[in-house]
């Protein structure tokens, strides 16, 4: 019988019989933490595994710092010591804080690759869906095992799959599609699923684009959503590799619990209201309210790779943000900073007024930057909107188009309606 | 020692009073996050549901060695370890619910407490508070010896019988 992408990857690696509601054990190609939970797993290791040396595969394990970074409170300053000092005696390899997100930086770095599958404390880990690859977030003790172990039990998910139908047209990107497809779904639609994604606009989609639709899969209930890898994503990973890889594709039988169309022909540029990332409204429909956005972010898992930071650059070439607005842009990692130096991008940010900080989570980790105030308005292309996620203000969710536009406006507005 | 297959004892089953399965049990009516401070699983027992209508005196009734009954998507909400640890603590057995919330069941099953998916609560004349029920945990066949009846259910996989066989997942890992 034919295997969806999620059976195909688990059916290779695992020796157990692949179907959905099994429970097999699953071989780990990726093991990581982060600054968030990481020292917990560190602490989780240190008290089940008290002998020197408590990893085989060293070369598999990775910390990330992207939470708080440089540590900005004490809590972080010394769990993140905690690690440092861990991975230098087990000789474990740690991008610190310099390098930006965690699970973007082991798909620039090359270990994680269309068809492996990678675990760590990040709740949006199953970004790796993006370059079709199972990616998931665990708890500390879950990743502390899987570390010493190299592999996970995990039970099988039913897949469904998502046909995005018509094209992809300017001024909505990615992130109008995935907001499209929450809206759809609402928090709950993916439950306990994988997702399959599909259709020519999703094919039309570069590594971005398809980075911000994965990266929201949560947002939609769902365990991870998988797009095929096209051949820019392939040339992308097979540079990197650090080890070979075989990409999975869906067989032309597997069998699919759920078929859901999204129709994006006549799709306007939409926006996530407060609390709830299905909250989802077009942009439009909110321009005669005149919300007064104070601020606005770009950046995150969700949009803060190169495409999204020339986005912002772009439009805001010879222009200004709103006098009483502060635009917040932080690159996803350190090579998207470099791009953006290297192509004189941070002279355009500067002159617009813009405020850009180094690589990292940033605000929506209560991370070193972009927190909001009681009654603060703030844009974001961040994943998650609930209450208190990114302080006591309240945050609407929508494209980098969208928040820069919003930002020059100084109010809600369409990119088009500038 | 090796863990009993069979587990043998008295049922507890989560009805409200109006005797319809209460679902959607999430983790703040199972152990409340003003309690997420407690670490020691010794003084977790007496929170455990005390946040559920109808069965806010639940840790006082219970009895050691008592399987408990729920309905579905049992345990949704946080990743809170305690939720499962406060029925460990009471000296619970065995946990049967018609459907669990992820993250609940993979804790769960991590800290090496049976569980079994089983739609029985639905149904008033195969399960009862009070009735003495034996529980095949490879077969996941429920037996109820004071009313007779047996239910037939998945059994526990064998990844979560290994764990529970070892006693929880780091015990388990320690011998591989």
């Amino acid at each position: 019988m034919g295997q969806t992408v999620i059976e195909k990857i688990f059916s290779a690696h695992s020796k157990d019989e692949v179907k959905p509601g099994n429970i097999i054990w699953l071989d780990l190609d990726v093991r990581s933490a982060r600054d968030f939970a990481g020292a917990n797993v560190v602490g989780n290791l240190r008290k089940n595994y008290p002998e020197k040396s408590k990893f085989e595969n060293k070369e598999k394990t990775v910390f990330t710092f992207d939470c708080v970074i440089p540590a900005n409170n004490l809590g972080y300053a010394e769990n993140q010591q905690t690690i440092r000092v861990f991975a230098e005696e087990e000789g474990i390899k740690l991008y610190d804080s310099e390098w930006g997100i965690g699970s973007h930086v082991l798909i620039e770095d090359g270990y994680s690759l269309p068809g492996t599958t990678t675990v760590g404390t990040d709740s949006h880990l199953n970004i790796m869906g993006c370059i079709g690859a199972f990616g998931q977030g665990m708890g500390d003790q879950d990743i502390a095992f899987g570390m010493k172990a190299g592999k996970t039990w995990f039970e099988v998910p039913p897949t469904m799959k998502i046909i995005i139908e018509g094209e992809l047209k300017a001024p909505c990107s990615a992130k109008d599609i995935t907001l499209a497809v929450i809206r759809k779904l609402t928090s709950k639609g993916s439950l306990g699923k994988a997702i399959e994604f599909e259709g020519k606009a999703i094919d039309n989609l570069s590594l971005p684009g398809r980075i911000t639709l994965s990266s929201m899969v949560t947002e939609m209930g769902g365990i991870v959503g998988f797009i095929p890898p096209s051949d820019e994503v392939l040339k992308y990973c097979k540079e990197r590799a650090k080890t070979d890889f075989t990409p999975q594709y869906a067989d032309e039988d597997a069998k699919y619990v759920e078929e859901v169309v999204v129709d994006i022909s006549d799709l306007r540029p939409l926006i996530a209201k407060p609390f709830k990332p299905d909250n989802v409204v077009e942009v439009e429909s909110l321009e005669k309210d005149n919300i007064h956005v104070h601020s606005g972010f770009i950046g995150s898992c969700t949009n803060g790779r190169y495409a999204d930071m020339k986005v912002a650059v772009d439009m805001l070439r010879d222009k200004e943000v709103a006098p009483k607005t502060v635009l917040k842009i932080v690159p996803a990692t350190r090579r998207v900073l470099g791009d953006m130096i290297a192509n004189n991008d941070l002279q355009v940010l500067f002159d617009a007024r813009t405020v850009v900080s180094n690589p990292g989570c940033a605000g929506c980790a209560s991370g070193q930057i972009g927190m909001t105030g009681k009654g603060e308005i703030q844009v974001s292309t961040g994943n998650r909107n609930f209450k208190g996620k990114q302080g006591s203000g309240m945050t609407y969710l929508c494209s980098p188009e969208t928040v820069t536009a919003s930002s020059i406006a100084g109010k809600i507005i369409s990119p088009d309606n500038l | 020692m090796e863990k009993p297959i069979t587990l043998k004892g008295r049922a507890v089953v989560i009805r409200d009073s109006s005797g319809k399965p209460i679902d959607d049990v999430d983790t703040d009516m199972i152990f409340h996050n003003r309690y997420l401070h407690i670490i020691d699983i010794n003084e977790m027992g007496q929170y455990a549901l005390d946040n559920l209508d109808d069965w806010k005196d639940f840790a006082k009734t219970t009895k050691k060695g008592d399987i408990v009954f729920f309905g579905a998507n049992f345990g949704s909400g946080s990743s809170r370890q305690q939720a499962v640890d406060c029925f460990t603590a009471l000296g619970v057995q065995a946990l049967v619910a018609k459907s669990y919330g992820a993250i609940y069941k993979r804790n769960a099953i991590n800290a090496g407490m049976p569980i079994i998916q089983s739609a029985i609560i639905d149904d008033k004349s195969l399960i009862e508070t009070g009735d003495e029920v034996e529980v095949n945990l490879k077969t996941g066949m429920i037996k109820n010896l004071s009313k007779k009846k047996e239910h037939s259910n998945r059994g526990m996989s064998k990844v979560q019988m290994d764990i529970y066989k070892a006693g929880d997942l780091f015990a388990y890992a320690k011998n591989l």
